[in-house]
């Protein structure tokens, strides 16, 4: 009896440490199959270039239509995530602060927020250019993804701030400070740590959705200059080049992938990076 | 201007200091009563706070001491349980039956927690932090200010030559005693304290204790203590407590020596 | 108090009460816009025909969403199935058994799964999942595919939701006290036995909570199924054969939806239905946790 439970927990031991090691290995051959297969055909002219004439039949040309359109997105979004997200992060933590119960159902309804998919943005984002009458743009799509992610945004920020200890919080309104300036000026700098990384998720969730800016923000082969203008987007680059039957352009959508991935490797290291570093200074 | 350094004087002396009977009461309590749901934590205190003494408010942990110093500064407002009546009068102003002014009444009255609790900026800056609120833009007078205040608290010539480090980079007596100089920067008449001395070493803790008896001079302080040897040193004035009520109060020499009340008795035994 | 400072109170506590307010009605406003979209469509059929009709000819007005429902739930069961045991065993290993040196580099690790992009996914199991469900799947089972199947959406779909439902899951068992466990070692349990009743029995709201929330997750997850499921319109038990699941659908066709009569509207609807379904699932199981969480 004593035998078989000692072989049992061996059996199982084993085999979640195995299933633990795997997840290391999952990822380890996802990033190598595609920076293999995306290696050879990435190129300075990749990142510098815009599709010339043919380029999706093979031609000359690059990919830096969709990298500028990316980044014109996630850093608009981002900015307007920063608008209202770090605002209202403050808010459940200070103006709320007296009431646990209230910022407690707050939190849940941000959390079930987050889970909404993020197709249903964009098509909620189409809804809404239809209703204005715009056309798929960049600013419909700077919008789209905002909304996208903007409960990321306060969610995260509000997990470091809901750290910060009640002492300081009475400490700085002892003061005399209003709470507006308590929030700003003690809470925001207290919690800045956490607002860095906030941005930085927030940020990379934005430049690598694909469903919520495939309706909203168009395609373009220019680098968009106006905020009504059509922008491209990379994940779409990828998506659209993979679809393509002629094998040059389909290895440009794996080295498209690989600037993608390495783009969000270096925003999601850097996050952690940034909130360790701060973290330091924090007071326990 | 002082340092702490001068501070020579004796308790004896301190208590036998001639008392300024015209003086009116700096802060007035009339019929506090806080209820934290059921539980009643403040029954009816009524009390004077003289200006320019250390007053003690002494007792066992969990008797109330802490929440009636948080009354004092409407601190609070961050507690949604509990629920506060009655009067606290500060030069005649009731901060918790006035909704406009909280601020700069709090700004009469200067913090100080268990813990230090510095501003997430640097050592220079939290001191400034106060005079900035109260719109003093003169950078000539801020820089004096915060030498000033940081030399009142003896940290001058420790922080001279970081004034732009964090303030979590000093020590957390250092720190406790920066949040010492950062009240006294918005010029209060009242310091609250509340066990200032429960988180730091006995040096520190020392350094505290000599600097509220330079303070007091210019400063009326409220001390919350449950160690009834830092009562002793420092009371010109003792309220002492039990379950949310005054049990006794009076000169430290004859309550010490000669305590009314059972409870009070007990404590003492138990104290020393 | 300076006039300024009070001025500035009021409309910075303005801006953040707006703030709030704007994020927490974006479901709703989200809800009425797609049903608002969507609201032409329920002149011509009822809702349980939307639901359950499998007849899909857009171009004659026939609108039945059974065969995309149908996929959706497919593929989200399928992934579910290889994920669920993967996400427990591995989560009681990183929170039980495993040393402090394998944490620290497990949650980089979680993290970058977590964020790399669905389409990055996609590539992947074009590349690597695609091939091997055609080239060794198939022939074992003496058949033949493509690859673009439901069930290459599935094992693509699984590895997305492992860090989802891993980082919830060891959310919740690390709030097991661990008194608990010793009180359990010290009956003579072994550590599994322990593990066994004190960790799983202990936390299951909390883990039924974690999977629910990852198969809400999997079924609105969009480009990555898109690019290996197949997409052709009819129901299939075979895991073989392609599906079209209901983000696909709405992905796919956003080209061609005005052009059509009332295609936008059908489309809508089904955004509306994604909505509805997984906002349902997120409060249902996000309030079992967050009870579990005040305990």
């Amino acid at each position: 009896m004593r035998r078989i439970k000692i072989l049992e927990e061996k059996f199982f031991v084993i085999l979640s440490a195995f299933m633990t090691y795997s997840l290391i290995a999952v990822l380890a051959f996802i990033i190598l199959v595609i920076f293999v297969k995306g290696f050879n055909a990435l190129s300075l002219d990749m990142i510098l270039k815009t599709p010339k004439g043919g380029y999706y039949y093979g031609g000359e040309g690059g990919v830096l239509n969709a990298i500028m359109g990316s980044l014109y997105i996630a850093i608009g979004a981002t900015l307007i995530a920063i608008f209202i997200g770090m605002p209202a992060a403050l808010y459940i933590n200070v103006q709320l602060v007296r009431y646990r119960r209230t910022q407690n159902t707050i939190r849940y309804f941000l959390d079930a927020l987050w889970g909404i998919p993020s197709i249903v943005y964009g098509a909620f984002g189409f809804t809404l250019m239809l209703f204005f009458g715009m056309n798929a743009s960049l600013l419909a799509g700077i919008i789209t993804v905002a909304l996208l992610i903007s409960p990321i945004m306060v969610r995260t920020f509000d997990e470091v701030l809901s750290t910060i200890p009640r002492g300081l919080h009475e400490a700085s309104l002892a003061l005399g400070s209003t709470r507006t300036e308590t929030a700003f000026r003690v809470m925001f700098k207290q919690g800045f740590s956490g607002f860095i990384t906030a941005v930085l998720l927030s940020f990379g969730r934005g430049i690598g959705d694909a469903a919520s800016v495939l309706f909203t923000a168009g395609y373009t082969d220019n680098v968009p200059v106006n905020l009504d203008e059509p922008a491209a987007t990379l994940p779409l680059a990828i998506f659209f080049q993979l679809g393509s039957p002629i094998p040059e352009v389909r290895e440009r959508a794996f080295a498209s992938a690989v600037i993608l991935t390495v783009i969000i490797l270096a925003l999601s290291l850097g996050a952690r990076y940034i909130s360790k570093r701060y973290s330091k200074t924090n007071l326990k | 201007m002082f340092l702490s350094e001068t501070v020579t004087m004796s308790d004896k002396e301190t208590s036998s200091k001639p008392t300024n009977k015209s003086a009116l009461p700096v802060l007035r309590v009339r019929n506090l009563n806080v209820f934290a749901g059921d539980h009643h934590i403040l029954n009816d205190i009524n009390l004077d706070i003289p200006r320019n003494k250390v007053t003690v408010l002494l007792g066992p942990s969990g008797c109330g001491k802490t929440t009636l110093l948080k009354c004092m500064n409407k601190l609070t407002d961050l507690y949604r349980e509990l629920k506060v009546s009655g009067n606290i009068l500060i030069e005649n102003d009731d901060i918790l039956n006035t909704t406009t002014n909280i601020p700069s009444i709090r700004q009469k009255m200067g913090l100080l927690s268990q813990r230090p609790y510095p501003l997430p900026v640097s050592i220079y800056k939290n001191v400034a932090y106060g005079l900035k609120l109260k719109g003093v833009r003169d950078k000539k007078l801020i820089e004096f200010s915060v030498e000033k205040h940081l030399r009142e608290t003896g940290l001058w010539e420790e922080v001279k030559n970081r004034l732009n480090s964090p303030a979590t980079s000093l020590s957390i007596g250092q720190q406790q005693r920066l949040c010492l100089a950062r009240g006294l920067a918005v010029k209060p008449t009242i310091i609250l304290a509340d066990e200032p001395t429960s988180a730091l070493d006995p040096i520190s803790s020392k350094i505290i204790e000599n600097l509220f008896k330079e303070l007091k001079k210019h400063y009326t302080i409220i001390l919350v203590t449950h160690v009834l040897r830092q009562a002793m040193r420092l009371a010109d004035h003792v309220i002492f407590m039990c379950d949310g009520k005054i049990i006794e109060q009076g000169q430290p020499d004859e309550l010490f020596k000669n305590p009314q009340t059972e409870e009070l008795r007990a404590y003492l035994v138990d104290g020393n | 108090m300076q006039l300024k400072r009070v001025l500035l109170d009021k409309i910075n506590g303005f801006w953040m009460v707006t703030s709030l307010a704007t994020i927490l009605c974006l479901p709703l406003i989200i809800g009425t816009g797609l049903y608002l979209k969507a609201a032409p469509l329920f002149d011509q059929q009822s809702f349980m025909s939307l639901v359950f009709s499998s007849n899909w000819a857009p171009s004659k007005g026939e609108f039945g969403f059974w065969p995309f429902i149908a996929g959706s739930l497919y593929v989200t069961l399928l992934s579910f199935l290889f994920t669920a045991p993967v996400c427990l065993l591995a989560a009681i290993y990183l929170t039980q058994f495993s040393s402090k040196q394998l944490i620290r580099v497990m949650h980089p690790v979680i993290d970058v799964l977590a964020g790399l992009p669905s389409v990055i996914y996609g590539v992947w199991g074009i590349l690597i999942i695609v091939p091997f469900v055609s080239d060794y799947v198939a022939p074992i089972f003496g058949t033949t595919s493509s690859g673009y199947s439901t069930l290459a959406g599935g094992i693509v779909l699984a590895v997305m939701c492992i860090p989802y439902i891993l980082n919830m899951l060891i959310e919740v068992f690390n709030t097991v006290p661990s008194g608990l466990k010793e009180a359990a070692l010290s009956m003579g349990a072994t550590r599994w036995e322990s593990v066994k009743h004190v960790v799983i029995r202990g936390n299951f709201p909390g883990i039924i909570s974690a999977y629910g929330l990852g198969i809400a997750k999997a079924f609105g997850e969009t480009i990555a199924v898109m690019m290996v499921v197949g997409n052709v319109v009819k129901v299939s038990g075979n895991p073989l054969h392609a599906a079209y699941p209901l983000p696909a659908l709405i992905a796919n066709n956003y080209g061609e939806m005005l052009s059509i009569p009332m295609y936008d509207a059908a489309l809508m609807f089904a955004a509306f239905l994604l909505l509805i379904i997984i906002l349902a699932f997120n409060l249902i199981f996000r309030y079992l946790i967050h009870k579990t969480k005040r305990q």
